[in-house]
């Protein structure tokens, strides 16, 4: 099946890889800032910091962009989906200067700028690699029930 | 010495190597779950022959999937550390924007993906974004 144009369908699950990822880093950088430094020495207190509501909410947003990356990754290159989805990034820096308050200097912006026009490049190529079919396990179980 | 992006109480070497372990994680996690997902087949296709049920056993019956997943876990760990001491809008876009690099490469070694002109110009806008990001 030809990926050249990606589907309505298709363009709003790489959207939702964009959005839940940033939302959900955000998300854990507010639950991590809000308990006290963790060293190596110590990894259960890593362990207990997942229970905690900001980090539960962020892992949440982080399930829902992961099954969203899987369904891309089922239809297009891996070297597509990840470029495509850095758009991110620009969410990332507007959610931590507005929300967080860090501070972001004009080169971050001129960065993130620049991350971003190379994302404009990928999503304008083909989607998937076009290479001889190759049997999936989905063809494989359908070969063996013939 | 200080690096700008990193807390003074932090080594300049502590931060590279947070970073350095989140990107390495997520790009054998990232390559390793690409293939599992490529040997599965279309997810849209098979929940439209077999349902949700069908796609979510599909995708839990794979190996790879697995071994992509352990990874995956293994970058989620060592970011949620960074994070710990390092700023949101440092960590997140470096260690998404190397992660691009190193994956076009594992793409093309790994996946056989076909890397053209266009994404190999997507990774070097992408490396000086990184610099700027740092800088």
């Amino acid at each position: 099946m030809p990926h050249e144009r990606l589907s309505p369908r298709q363009y709003l699950i790489l959207g939702s890889v964009a959005i839940c990822a940033p939302l959900g880093d955000t998300f854990l950088s507010r639950g991590m800032t809000r308990i006290p430094p963790i060293s190596l020495g110590h990894p259960a207190s890593l362990l207990a910091a997942v229970f905690t509501p900001w980090i539960a909410v962020g892992i949440a947003l982080l399930i829902g962009f992961f099954a969203s990356y899987l369904t891309a990754l089922s239809w297009a290159d891996l070297t597509f989906v990840l470029p495509a989805t850095a758009f991110g990034n620009v969410i990332v820096a507007l959610l931590s200067h507005y929300w967080l308050h860090e501070s972001i200097s004009i080169e971050r912006w001129c960065g993130i700028s620049l991350i971003t026009v190379g994302v404009g490049f990928v999503a304008h190529g083909p989607s998937l690699t076009e290479r001889p079919a190759l049997a999936t396990k989905q063809d494989r179980e359908q070969e063996q029930m013939r | 010495m200080t690096i700008p992006f990193a807390p003074a109480h932090l080594e300049p070497w502590s931060a590279t190597a947070m970073i350095a372990a989140v990107v390495l994680c997520s790009t054998a996690g990232e390559v390793l779950t690409a293939a599992a997902m490529k040997s599965i087949g279309d997810l849209d296709e098979i929940r439209a022959h077999s349902g949700l049920k069908g796609a979510i056993r599909a995708v839990l019956t794979c190996p790879l999937f697995f071994a992509g997943v352990s990874f995956l876990a293994l970058a989620f760990f060592s970011l949620l550390f960074a994070l710990n001491h390092l700023n949101l809008s440092l960590v997140a876009p470096a260690s998404a924007s190397l992660t691009l690099v190193t994956n076009a490469i594992a793409g093309k070694l790994f996946l056989q993906e076909d890397v053209d002109r266009r994404r190999w110009t997507a990774a070097v806008l992408v490396c000086i974004g990184v610099y700027l990001l740092a800088h």
